[in-house]
């Protein structure tokens, strides 16, 4: 997505107690929520906020069989075609021998290649620079961003989220990288999701 | 307030006092921004010193030859591979905390699962030194991988228990890397958002990779987290069972058993924990984290420590007993004489290793004893030092008399050499141990957060308010609506 400033009002709650519940409302009333941005892993966060589940395992699976399809085709080629090796006069196609080394490449295989794709799904690398809506976010609060278009009229959107629950209301500017407005596409809209 | 979770009154609660969620923060990432006390510059500078002794070790080693070590016609292998097992062995204690346990759901594995986690990083990178010193002309170590040389090429041997070894160990270590790291990624942001200095903001802003916290963040971030601990679960017993094939495949009498695999990986999980008490115990107090390692974390651990240590024991017994049922006489010979047999030269060594890994850990049947921190710190020693000489015993046991008696005559006992590399590691270790407990949060911040509200002391008493006020009414308020 092509970068831009953007306009946000962000609300942040101290109780993912009250969180839910406004999630609920803000997406009822139709905003649509940028992102809420959490200390921790709250579960079912994500289905309240409507986002689809992730398919990363799926990925793992995938870099798990091209590992272990790697290390068994390597090592076949190498011992019966490339260099046979006469050792102990035991076979050259040693399967059972090769099963260490196999299961090792698996496990290497679906594990780096799961960290990369997670890292480039989540733009997560050392010198990425990107928008942080509150520092505490990282800390002790629970901070939903939602995006502005031209028709939000953003003095009543923010009376709307102190009436949720929100301990701290304010409209942000911020500069979108290629990152923001990534998920757009696969939130669902609260009427969709509820089918009315 | 309503409760998101509930859990029963019967568990202990996972963290003491009366927190809240920026409390947590203020007591991990508080010391990182403090600076260092004396006890820990002396500590660190003692590493450094060890760690020094140990590379004038390897540099004497590689300089004249393995010959500075005490190997002799019979013993190829001594201090060294015994080293290598044993720090190995170590490292698996890290793994089953972060991966076994969270397939498990343990909460109490979130207290200590950071710190275990990065034992086993730096267990590994000890215990990679000896294999790779050992091969005396280490500039020639690459010739391990299976790369296209201009020798042929001439492969590797991927038959061979040894080359197992490499991929077990070097996958090992970069999972555990990755699994590591992956979980730090969000607690390096806590740092980076408190920070003070734009020195620190600059390079926790660096290894937090630009964490935010996005709910759909960690929606994958968890998917992650568990998907590697299951690919770390077989990972871990696949290492130890490999380490104990490069023995099991010989032919060599003590060594040519079925038994190693599981014997091994259980012992592996026993010195572990031996060695994650150690730790933590210190920590624990030097940082004053009593209220999120508590006495019911290193209870937890006690009863792992008495059960791996049992099941080695059983492990002992049984190979004791297939030796004499087995009726093979050379495969009796190394257990009748020269283990078990306390007048022959090792037979210390084995009457030792009964004591340290199967007598004592049988204390921690007892709750009194369990909960206890000054015994639980000397049984971590003694169990470590039980665990070091079990594969003592293994090897030297099983070698030191070869199929050939005019050469058993020589005793087998380390140069300064292997004993200074052996402290090598052990400064290599405490030197990592020591800056990561400055540097990196201790405990996992936010699983810490994550486990409050169900785990933690004050949220607990306010549960069994509520509870004793009228109990169908609160399973149906709040249980049923909870789910």
């Amino acid at each position: 997505m092509a970068g831009g400033i953007k306009k946000f009002v962000v609300g942040s709650f101290d109780d993912e107690a009250v969180l839910f519940p406004a999630v609920k409302n803000v997406r009822k009333a139709g905003y649509k929520i940028h992102d809420v941005y959490t200390p921790f892993p709250v579960h079912g966060l994500d289905h309240a906020m409507g986002l689809r589940e992730t398919s990363l395992h799926t990925a793992g699976f995938i870099y798990g069989v091209t590992g272990t399809t790697t290390a068994l085709t390597f090592m076949t080629w190498v011992f019966t075609k490339d260099w046979p090796l006469n050792i102990g006069g035991k076979p050259n196609f040693a399967l059972p021998a090769w099963i260490p080394i196999t299961f090792e490449l698996t496990v290497l295989f679906a594990a780096v290649g799961m960290v990369l794709t997670f890292c480039y799904l989540c733009n997560l690398a050392p010198f990425v620079k990107k928008h942080h809506f509150h520092p505490r976010a990282t800390d002790d609060l629970f901070v939903m961003a939602i995006e502005c278009t031209d028709k939000t009229d953003d003095a009543s959107l923010q009376s709307f989220l102190q009436n949720t629950g929100a301990k701290e209301v304010n409209v942000q500017i911020a500069e979108t990288g290629w990152w923001i407005g990534r998920y757009d596409k696969e939130q669902k809209l609260y009427r969709e999701e509820k089918g009315y | 307030m309503s409760l998101l979770k509930y859990e029963s009154q019967q568990r202990e609660p996972l963290v003491d006092g009366n927190k809240d969620y920026h409390q947590i923060t203020e007591d991990i990432i508080g010391p990182i921004e403090m600076k260092p006390s004396r006890l820990w510059y002396i500590g660190f500078y003692i590493s450094v010193a060890l760690l020094m002794f140990g590379v004038y070790s390897i540099y004497r080693e590689v300089t004249y030859g393995i010959g500075q070590w005490n190997l002799n016609k019979t013993i190829g292998w001594g201090w060294d591979i015994t080293n290598f097992v044993w720090w190995v062995g170590i490292g698996h204690a890290g793994t089953l905390i972060s991966a076994i346990l969270l397939l498990f759901r343990q909460g109490w594995r979130t207290g200590v699962n950071r710190a275990a986690e990065a034992m086993t990083i730096f267990a590994v990178m000890c215990a990679g030194q000896f294999p790779i010193w050992h091969m005396g002309r280490v500039w020639m170590a690459f010739f391990v991988l299976p790369y296209p040389n201009s020798r042929g090429p001439l492969w590797v041997n991927f038959n061979s228990p040894l080359l197992w070894d490499v991929f077990a160990i070097s996958t090992y270590f970069t999972v555990s890397l990755l699994f590591w790291y992956s979980g730090l990624l969000p607690d390096f942001a806590t740092v980076r958002d408190r920070a003070k200095t734009k020195f620190r903001k600059m390079m926790y802003g660096v290894a937090a990779f630009g964490w935010t916290g996005s709910t759909k963040h960690w929606q994958r971030h968890e998917s992650l987290s568990l998907v590697l601990a299951g690919l770390s679960t077989p990972l871990v017993l696949s290492v130890h069972t490999i380490v104990s094939f490069d023995f099991a495949t010989s032919v060599i009498p003590g060594w040519h058993t079925t038994i190693f695999p599981p014997y091994f990986v259980a012992g592996a999980i026993f010195s572990g924990f031996a060695m994650v008490q150690t730790l933590l115990i210190v920590v624990r107090k030097v940082m004053n984290l009593q209220d999120y390692i508590t006495l019911g974390h290193i209870e937890a651990m006690n009863k792992v420590i008495v059960l791996t240590g049992s099941i080695v024991g059983c492990a002992y017994l049984t190979e004791l007993f297939i030796a004499w049922y087995g009726q093979n006489p050379y495969e009796w010979y190394a257990f009748s004489q020269n283990r078990a047999n306390i007048f022959t030269p090792y037979g210390w060594s084995y009457w030792l290793m009964m004591f340290c890994n199967v007598v004592s850990p049988q204390l921690f049947w007892s709750r009194k004893l369990r909960r206890n921190i000054t015994v639980t710190f000397f049984m971590s020693i003694i169990v470590n030092i039980g665990m070091w000489y079990e594969r003592f015993v293994i090897i030297v046991t099983s070698v030191y008399r070869d199929f050939l008696p005019s050469s058993w005559s020589t005793y087998y006992s380390p140069s300064i050499w292997e004993i200074g590399f052996y402290l090598g590691t052990f400064g290599l270790f405490f030197t990592c141990f020591f800056l990561f407990a400055k540097y990196f949060p201790v405990i996992a911040v936010s699983e810490i957060k994550a486990i409050l509200k169900t785990s933690g002391e004050n949220y607990k008493a306010k549960m069994t308010d509520i509870e004793k006020s009228d109990a169908e009414k609160f399973y149906i308020e709040k249980v049923e609506h909870a789910h």
